[in-house]
């Protein structure tokens, strides 16, 4: 049967030329080639997003007098509803721990530099709509933590200075979060996020595929130094086999983790409710939300959190624009962004836990 | 008539200082005041300070000393307290109800301040126990300032004052609990001990509701006396309505006003009320019937009967929270059983309530339609546990087949990279 449709195929679109770049392409092998799989890793994560949302989309009302039911009904109701709920919770929140992972790999191999400038920004660009998806999708369920935790969050965004306001009414859709906001989230995340996203995710993995995988400056210099050394595998079907492997693996997890421990519902948003203690933002959010709990209401003339707000937003930019740095300081420059990376690494680690751990 | 005249005229005398310093007020509450220049600097009982006065709620409206004790706080010296200036001095007990009264009965007066204030206060107090016996000269019952303060005087929504809800109680037990200063009057003087063990001061105190009971919820507070033997079950109805209304059908009403029984009090005692637990049917020591009933009789068995569908129910509803629970810390959706279950509770509680009418039909009504609700939820959360253990069984099979597969994928990848050589190949 397998035989008759490639022969279909072979007769129509001449599958083996199709496929022959895919055969000739390599992947260069050594010590730290495990790291290759992230990026295949996060794009197997993201795919799961786009199918588990699809469904969900099927029963999902964006109103603020349905959305927490209409959740309900999917997990209580709806055959394998419970199932496909909890694997989008839990596969966003992996994607994002794999988009973090795969981000700090790339720069701590060096895989950012020249000629793959352009392939770092996109990759962080997605990052940050990674982030912008978690972020709206909190909201969906319309549970009091999502609904306290985007009303702090907007906040946050309305003391950008200038446009802050603006903004905070564009997110929010008025002066406070409301079924207005629930309404927008949902069209930020069905539509204009994932629209994004895809354009940004072809040009990214178009870029991969034209540049091939980057050999890390240790390992380059190395095979310069010792060239019969040097070893490569097929793309395909080697590497793909394997990666193929760490997908199962993932899809391992995340099935466990849905059927051990489902995404939980909470209780339906209250406006008019007191906030309850302790509402914090999802974990990938949390060292900024601690810093900008922890720095003084003051530095020196300026407000506190406006400060904290203009550098982590600058800190974002220099992020985004990194390969340049790299490039313009020279031989120096490898190490500073090396220890830049470990600082970031360290400090969003070690917020991180200081806001799970502080009340 | 001799005493008929000499009351009529010092009633006068005290409406006309009253009218004569208040209308002064008016001209004066702009004006300083040199009173608490030197009653600021004197020991107690003198002593009124800046920041004392400052608090009174009456110094905040923009009176002054002088609106009580009358005098001219524009003099400097001792001619600010000459009878010329109209000076009183210090206000006597019997007269302080008439002077407060003077303006808090005055609703034209008092609507320039605080429209919602009632003015009847002093008609009220005048049927209290406490003004009764102040008429006939007994000048150590309660006045005015003993439970609202002087010169430091707040509204009752403040928190701080005497006579905010949380602490009325307090300062009726300041003379109350006092046996020495109550000697003489043939009342217990327990009741601040009995209360603050109460349901009522937990709720208050505890819980922070405010509008739990405390003193003058059950025995009024300018009219304050204590409640009578047949009007116990309307004060306390004033909250527990229900079990009032059960209570009216039930044989115990007649039987209790027939021997001057005081109905809830009977069962449910009156200071110190606790929380009624199903054991009060039993008969153990918190039991009630039995202190009247004998063991066998038909009433003994219509109580057995009646507890015995209370533990049911809440035998049931115990089970069904237990099993939820379960479900719930495995993570399954049980939200809408958990509403439901609420419901249960609530049949429980009308259970409960319907006990007062002592007629066993109509605590089987809502025991059944409780029971109903949580065999259901029962059977909710057991489909929810049984759903977590199928969910565990796939998950099972689900990682076996992805083991599996892992295995096929290794050993044919191990079988390609075999056949075509190593899978590194030198570039």
């Amino acid at each position: 049967m397998f035989a008759s449709l490639r022969q279909w195929i072979d007769e129509r679109f001449d599958w083996a030329a199709l496929i022959a770049p895919l055969r000739e392409k390599a992947v260069p092998t050594h010590s730290l080639s495990y790291w290759y799989f992230l990026g295949g890793i996060t794009l197997f994560l993201f795919g799961i997003q786009v199918c588990t949302g699809i469904l969900l989309l099927l029963y999902y009302r964006p109103s603020a007098n349905e959305a927490f039911e209409s959740v309900q009904y999917i997990m209580t109701r709806v055959q394998f509803g419970w199932l496909v709920r909890s694997i989008h919770s839990w596969a966003a929140n992996l994607m994002i721990f794999t988009a973090f992972c795969h981000m700090f790999s790339v720069l701590f191999l060096g895989a950012y530099r020249k000629p793959r400038e352009i392939t770092w920004i996109t990759g962080m660009l997605l990052l940050f709509l990674a982030m912008g998806f978690g972020f709206s999708g909190y909201l969906l369920p319309w549970n009091t933590l999502a609904f306290f935790a985007t009303k702090v969050g907007t906040e946050i965004t309305g003391q950008v200075p200038v446009v802050g306001h603006s903004l905070m009414v564009f997110l929010r859709g008025g002066e406070d979060v409301t079924g207005a906001t629930l309404t927008r989230f949902f069209g930020f995340h069905v539509a204009l996020l994932p629209g994004l996203t895809t354009l940004l995710l072809l040009g990214h993995i178009a870029l991969v595929q034209y540049f091939g995988m980057s050999v890390p400056p240790g390992v380059e210099a190395r095979r310069k130094a010792f060239p019969g050394e040097a070893r490569e595998m097929k793309f395909f079907p080697n590497f793909f086999l394997r990666e193929l492997m760490a997908w199962y693996i993932a899809l391992g997890a995340l099935g466990a983790l849905a059927a051990i421990l489902p995404w939980e519902l909470g209780a339906k948003a209250d406006p008019f409710a007191p906030a309850p203690a302790g509402i914090r933002p999802e974990w990938y959010f949390m060292f900024m939300f601690q810093t900008l709990k922890k720095i003084p209401a003051k530095l020196w003339f300026a407000d506190g959190e406006v400060v904290g707000i203009l550098v982590f937003g600058l800190a974002g930019l220099v992020w985004l624009l990194l390969p340049f740095f790299d490039q313009a300081a020279g031989k120096r420059g490898r190490k500073l962004i090396l220890g830049a990376g470990i600082f970031a690494l360290s400090y969003i680690v070690a917020m991180t836990i200081y806001g799970y751990m502080s009340k | 008539m001799d005493t008929c005249l000499n009351n009529s005229l010092s009633r006068l005398l005290i409406g006309f200082l009253a009218m004569a310093t208040v209308g002064l007020s008016a001209v004066r509450a702009q004006a300083p005041s040199t009173c608490l220049d030197c009653h600021g600097a004197l020991d107690p009982p003198l002593q009124v300070t800046p920041a004392q006065f400052a608090q009174d709620i009456h110094s905040q409206k923009g009176l002054t000393c002088a609106n009580c004790h009358g005098g001219d706080p524009t003099k400097a010296d001792m001619d600010a307290m000459s009878k010329a200036a109209g000076f009183r001095g210090k206000i006597e007990r019997k007269q302080i109800p008439e002077l407060c009264g003077h303006c808090h009965s005055d609703g034209a007066f008092m609507r320039k301040y605080n429209p919602s204030l009632r003015t009847d206060q002093l008609a009220q107090y005048k049927t209290s126990v406490h003004g009764k016996r102040l008429a006939q000269g007994d000048s150590k019952v309660a006045v005015c300032i003993d439970c609202h303060g002087v010169h430091d005087l707040r509204p009752a929504n403040d928190l701080r004052s005497k006579v905010s809800p949380l602490n009325v109680a307090q300062t009726c037990s300041r003379c109350h609990s006092d046996a020495k200063y109550m000697q003489g009057y043939g009342i217990a003087t327990d009741q601040y001990a009995k209360y603050s063990a109460s349901v009522h001061h937990d709720a208050m105190t505890v819980r922070g509701d405010l509008s739990a009971p405390t003193c003058s919820t059950c025995h009024g507070n300018h009219g304050a006396a204590p409640p009578g033997t047949d009007s116990v079950k309307n004060v306390c109805a004033t909250c527990h309505v229900f079990q009032a209304l059960m209570y009216d059908k039930s044989t115990h009403k007649v039987a209790f006003q027939s021997i001057g029984l005081p109905g809830c009090v009977v069962c449910h005692s009156n200071h110190d009320v606790t929380h009624p637990t199903d054991a009060k049917l039993g008969t153990g020591p918190e039991a009630v019937c039995m202190r009247c009933h004998k063991p066998g009789d038909v009433c003994d068995q219509a109580r057995a009967e009646m507890l015995a569908d209370l533990k049911q129910l809440d035998g049931a509803v115990r089970a069904a929270d237990s099993t939820l629970a379960t479900a719930e810390s495995s993570g399954m959706e049980v939200s809408e059983a958990r509403i439901e279950q609420d419901q249960a509770r609530d049949s429980l509680t009308k259970a409960r309530v319907a006990i007062h009418s002592f007629q066993t039909p109509l605590v089987e009504q809502d025991i059944e339609a409780g029971l109903k609700i949580a065999a259901k939820t029962q059977t909710e959360a057991r489909a929810a546990l049984a759903e977590r253990d199928r969910r565990r069984r796939g998950l099972g099979l689900s990682l076996g087949i992805i083991i599996m597969v892992l295995l096929g994928l290794r050993l044919y990848i191990r079988q390609i990279e075999g056949n075509s050589g190593k899978v590194n190949t030198a570039i």
